[in-house]
């Protein structure tokens, strides 16, 4: 395969190497954790630079007004927790006081998806991308490993305006360029192919590569797109990839509802037309395991992808 | 100070403002409005250092959140009339295109908006945080705040006002419409929020009250108070006992008017006991 994995690292640790290069680079950059500060890599900020670290305690809905608040000043406001309190807890504060009232507020949202693992549904969201895409002026991201994570991180600060930033907790392939240039909204095309198109974000981007692999064993090409950016959603990309392709399959951790799929599906709809398969969760929630475990409980893997592929291409 | 009778022209007019604001387009709050006339007036015409040439940095002036958005049209009609935009652009509250949401909106670029509200509970974290980057920035302004005692209701607020003094925020009066009036009655029927005075001195906040918080000489008197109590280590909390509805006597005494508009025979009446003093904007 082109890509390597050069060892597998969360992408929260990437987000946390990231802001540590922001606390150096930016002097406006703030953080806020409710409580999180080790589980969201923000320790290193935190040590370096104590005066423009806040601590909120369990207190998600003060957080998001407290970062809101910041950015009158001139302040960069990176607010961190677990992505199901970074978003479902907190919709109206994040939606009246950072969305409507156009704060630029960074909602950095770890152990996002199914792949929290062990503590279960309660803490597994898979309906943040939605929440937070529908959102009028929010931009989402969902990046792909920790080098991807760590570029995010970098380039929404120079961002003006409120960004969700999703990412997670178990170790994953760390496949992307070193110190590579993130660009907001720009999707990346991984692999040429002809026979179908995969579009995945977040985990799935390395179980989409590992897919495409399995097809080209089965003679059939597959192109594979990294969507980091759900909202704005690359439009140009998609339509030129399908159009070459015939058919999609999107791969995502998250619910079938809301989240990427339907981007892709809408866009196309728009467009061109064309059979699409969903590697998504079907409208469930999650519940203990594995990150292994549960994705292939849930469908979200290279296994998946392939089987969704194949079924995408007889529907042309 | 502006001569007393200055300021209190100016509240007259404000409370024409207020019901002319509302019987127009037959909705919003007039009654929290009402009740609220003399600290708005007293903020921005007595206490506050701000620019009119809007910034929403506001770097080196005080800043003012108001928590409890829906009684947008007093603030309206201060910031209109203290200088932020034309007084004629009163006559669009509410209406479509207007820069005058229903409730007040950054969306729209109104100059004197920093945050919108509206969805009750959220102002005292955002202006926390502003009071923090002004900590950040070194500039030595006060962050001032209003909200509704009813929406003391809302959980945020004792997670700001828990925060606000174990971070010791002392740059920032919190002002608390203490009407005991909310949409559905007073609010010791709706929820009784009990001691407020005590509830805040156990979250080790700096607590005063303003006795006649529609007598705009306490008014003044209580915000110099709190201003000379900022520094020294917590917040500072007003609990400002007004009269939903003050200035209109079949207004008063009663929650009925929190969010309904005065009709075309109650608006004659309740300008008739609020002689026009700095001019009514043109309808």
């Amino acid at each position: 395969m082109k890509y390597t994995n050069s060892g597998n690292i969360d992408t929260r640790s990437g987000f946390g190497a990231g802001l540590t290069q922001l606390g150096k680079t930016h002097k406006d950059v703030v953080a806020l954790c409710a409580d999180l500060t080790g589980s969201l890599k923000m320790t290193d900020f935190k040590n370096n630079h104590p005066e423009r670290f806040f601590q909120v305690g369990i207190a998600e809905a003060n957080m998001i007004g407290l970062a809101a608040g910041m950015t009158i000043g001139g302040k960069i406001p990176f607010a961190g927790t677990f992505a199901n309190f970074a978003t479902g807890r907190v919709y109206d504060q994040i939606r009246q006081s950072v969305a409507y009232s156009g704060k630029n507020v960074k909602i950095c949202a770890s152990h996002a998806g199914i792949t929290l693992g062990e503590d279960g549904a309660t803490h597994q969201i898979l309906e943040d991308i939605g929440l937070m895409k529908m959102l009028p002026g929010m931009t989402v991201i969902n990046p792909c490993d920790y080098n991807q994570t760590k570029a995010a991180t970098l380039a929404i600060a120079d961002y003006q305006g409120p960004v969700y930033l999703r990412f997670g907790r178990p170790k994953v392939p760390n496949f992307t360029p070193e110190n590579q240039v993130f660009e907001i909204g720009k999707a990346l095309q991984l692999t040429q192919g002809k026979e179908v198109t995969i579009i995945a974000t977040g985990h799935l981007v390395w179980e989409a590569l590992l897919a495409a692999e399995e097809l080209e064993k089965k003679g059939l090409s597959a192109e594979v797109i990294n969507i980091h950016t759900i909202k704005p959603i690359d439009k140009e990309a998609i339509i030129a990839s399908v159009k070459k392709t015939g058919c999609v399959v999107t791969a995502e951790e998250h619910n079938y509802l809301g989240g990427l799929g339907e981007s892709v599906a809408r866009t196309l709809a728009e467009n061109y037309p064309a059979p699409q398969e969903f590697v998504a969760t079907q409208d469930t929630f999650g519940e203990s395991g594995t990150p292994a475990e549960l994705m292939e409980k849930y469908g979200l893997n290279a296994r998946s992808i392939v089987t969704k592929a194949e079924k995408a291409i007889k529907r042309k | 100070m502006p001569e007393l009778t200055k300021l209190k022209d100016f509240a007259t007019q404000v409370r024409r403002d207020i019901l002319r604001q509302t019987h127009h387009v037959n909705s919003g709050h007039p009654g929290g409005s009402l009740g609220c006339t003399e600290f708005f007036v007293a903020l921005y015409q007595e206490i506050m250092d701000y620019h009119t040439d809007f910034s929403m940095d506001g770097k080196n002036e005080d800043l003012f959140f108001l928590s409890n958005g829906h009684i947008s049209p007093v603030f309206y009609s201060v910031l209109a009339r203290s200088g932020f935009f034309p007084v004629e652009e009163l006559a669009t509250f509410r209406k479509i295109n207007s820069r005058l949401q229903g409730h007040p909106t950054t969306h729209e670029g109104l100059p004197g908006i920093r945050v919108a509200s509206g969805s009750l509970g959220q102002g005292l974290s955002v202006a926390l945080g502003a009071a923090q980057t002004k900590k950040l920035n070194g500039d030595q302004h006060l962050v001032y705040t209003l909200h509704g005692d009813g929406e003391l209701e809302e959980g945020q607020n004792w997670e700001a006002i828990l925060y606000a003094a174990g971070n010791n925020i002392d740059n920032i009066i919190a002002t608390i419409d203490y009407n005991k009036k909310q949409i559905d009655g007073s609010t010791d029927d709706v929820l009784p929020l009990g001691n407020l005075r005590k509830k805040f001195e156990a979250f080790d906040w700096e607590v005063l009250e303003i006795e006649d918080g529609n007598n705009i000489e306490q008014v003044i008197d209580g915000l110099k108070e709190a201003k000379a109590r900022t520094g020294k280590g917590k917040p500072i909390c007003i609990l400002m006992h007004t009269e939903m509805g003050n200035g209109v006597d079949f207004m008063m005494g009663t929650h009925e008017w929190h969010g309904k508009a005065p009709n075309d025979e109650q608006l004659e009446k309740a300008l008739a006991q609020n002689p026009e003093t700095l001019g009514d904007y043109p309808l």
